[in-house]
């Protein structure tokens, strides 16, 4: 059944919630979050998960989510804890010592993750390789790769995209969470992208722009798939969406969340979601 | 593999690519059916040509990327492929180091890396084509064989070997067609991680890899007119190295076509030091530069990882008493 668009934005409160609270439990000690990345990644990993069809995350046609940009677990974690492929006591786990979810997410389908990422750009080349697989099997199902924009800097990026509009793996859809911001600075200043969207055109992909914070919108995008070429979606986001003392700033990448933060950042996303 | 359908002499004609992918790979396929080739633009060079055209999809030329080679092969592999992947020994080893490391190394993939070209094959080509480093690149990375064969048979049972093991494998290739012949029959031995000893000797132990085993008997050879008595042993696997056959003896001599930090000097000299076995050891292999670029017995004469460089070596460091 599919979610209704008041049901996918609750998700997302609550995937924001829980993600603000991992990143409070590690901040009590010191460690730092990625914090910006997943809050704009949090409405398009819960269309994702809602889009991609992974009911038996073992099985063989299941849909593929592979990300990309793997320092979004915050987001990650909190869409599979909604899917019910990870526990809470699971969850509150992550940033202490021994736990198995790791800061970068490690390959274990029993709960939804695909890929072993945390290098940039690899993830993008290992769903070309699992999306020739699945074409060759005649397996009538979808890869999705999350990547950053931050990310497209990697040059393992093009050869990937070249690969995958070369051998048309139409069953292929590349979301990149456009957030505008790495880690030094804006992407316009740091290597700047040009025309994204011209750029994917010109690989031979078809491509949409989506905002990727209104989550009905991005499922929209990633039901509508073209069958001739592979397909972008290119979500136009902010880094750290919603908690206003980090919102597009670069510095948001990595931050320590304490308790005043905490408590700001949690009033700001609540009143926005009580707003809407 | 049918072992008597391999006619030793046909295959050091075809050379260690020859051998491998033309008249091994088909046959591993018929057991093995989900072994996928893949390619960066090494196609011809290679020698995959047969093979691709008689299994087109078993085939995939990702062109000049060597990264992207490696991350097409991890997402089959997790697929159920059994992915092979063809390039030059320097460029998927040094390029695409860091795609060796996470998605054959820490993802775990059985992917079977293939270097063609490696040491000094390239010839005029010159340093950057030359592939001096790609043993210890490969042997740092958590459970992957290292496995360096002698002749074009062993290349062929390297593959095989690779295809059917559990762990990834990178497999250093060498030369062009017309390969010497180290093994003489078509039932030699060949396993990933046990030393072959082709030659018994008390006197002094010669410990060779791939293109030096064949250099090192000849070597053997003439000490022995000369009263040394050497053993050779054919340490084709450097990693899991075999240290069964690294007994104590009054001389080791280490011979490698390869530069000597990370390479099978040090591998050996690391395991006589950790046991505790005192013994005189001389490492062979090329300097720690670049040089000059010229045809293979010009590079090979400049480090000595000759013959008359061996049987010297050996002279001078065995106490006759």
């Amino acid at each position: 059944m599919a979610k209704t668009i008041e049901q996918l934005k609750k998700d997302v409160l609550d995937m924001k919630l829980k993600a603000l609270d991992i990143s409070l439990s590690a901040g009590q000690y010191g460690e730092l979050s990625h914090v910006g990345s997943a809050f704009s990644a949090m409405e398009i990993m819960s269309a994702l998960y809602e889009v991609a069809k992974i009911d038996d995350p073992e099985q063989e046609d299941r849909d593929r989510v592979i990300i990309s940009k793997a320092h979004c677990i915050l987001a990650l974690y909190t869409a599979l804890y909604k899917k019910g492929l990870i526990s809470e006591s699971e969850l509150e786990t992550v940033d202490k010592n021994g736990t198995t979810l790791w800061g970068h997410p490690y390959r274990n389908l029993k709960r939804g993750i695909e890929f072993s990422g945390g290098s940039l750009g690899l993830g993008i080349s290992y769903a070309a390789g699992v999306a020739y697989s699945c074409k060759l099997k005649g397996l009538n199902n979808r890869i999705f790769v999350l990547l950053g924009d931050g990310e497209c800097n990697e040059g393992i990026v093009w050869e990937a995209l070249m690969s995958i509009a070369h051998f048309k793996l139409s069953n292929l859809t590349v979301i990149v969470d456009k957030n505008g911001l790495q880690f030094d600075g804006t992407t316009d200043e740091i290597m700047s992208l040009g025309n994204l969207e011209d750029k994917f055109k010109a690989f031979g992909y078809d491509v949409v722009t989506v905002n990727g914070h209104e989550v009905g919108d991005v499922v929209d995008a990633l039901r509508n798939k073209s069958f001739e070429r592979p397909n972008v979606v290119i979500a136009k986001t902010n880094k750290a969406n919603g908690i206003s003392f980090l919102e597009n700033q670069a510095k948001s990448h990595v931050f320590m969340i304490k308790q005043k933060e905490y408590d700001l950042a949690k009033n700001d996303i609540i009143s926005a979601y009580e707003q809407k | 593999m049918n072992r008597n359908k391999l006619n030793i002499k046909l295959l050091s004609t075809f050379g260690q690519r020859g051998s491998a992918f033309s008249v091994a790979l088909p046959q591993i396929l018929q057991e093995i059916p989900n072994v996928m080739l893949l390619t960066a633009d090494m196609s011809s060079t290679g020698a995959l040509g047969r093979f691709k055209d008689a299994n087109p999809d078993h085939f995939i030329n990702v062109g000049i990327a060597e990264q992207n080679l490696l991350g097409m092969a991890a997402g089959l592999a997790e697929e159920g492929w059994r992915p092979i992947c063809v390039a030059q020994a320097c460029f998927i080893t040094m390029r695409a180091f860091e795609q060796a490391r996470q998605y054959a190394g820490y993802m775990h993939n059985p992917i079977v890396l293939v270097g063609i070209d490696s040491g000094y094959s390239t010839k005029f080509m010159g340093n950057t084509h030359y592939s001096l480093e790609d043993l210890s690149l490969m042997r740092l990375i958590p459970g992957m064989n290292v496995v360096a064969p002698c002749d074009a048979l062993q290349a062929a049972l390297a593959l095989e070997a690779a295809v059917k093991s559990d762990n990834p494998t990178y497999i250093r290739l060498y030369g062009m067609p017309g390969h010497p012949i180290v093994y003489t029959s078509n039932e030699a031995p060949f396993e990933i991680g046990k030393a072959n000893i082709l030659k018994e000797g008390k006197d002094v132990k010669i410990v060779a890899i791939g293109s030096m085993v064949n250099v090192a008997m000849k070597a053997a050879d003439q000490l022995k007119k000369m009263g040394i008595e050497a053993e050779v042993i054919d340490m084709h696997t450097l990693k899991p190295l075999d240290t069964s056959v690294l007994n104590k003896v009054s001389l080791v001599v280490t011979v490698e076509e390869h530069r000597m930090m990370g390479g099978l000097g040090e591998a050996v000299a690391s395991h006589y030091m950790e046991a505790g076995i005192q013994t005189k050891l001389v490492r062979m292999s090329i300097p720690d530069s670049f040089g000059t670029v010229g045809n293979v017995p010009y590079m090979l004469e400049q480090s000595g990882l000759t013959v008359e460089g061996i049987v010297s070596t050996i002279n001078n460091n065995f106490n006759k008493e």
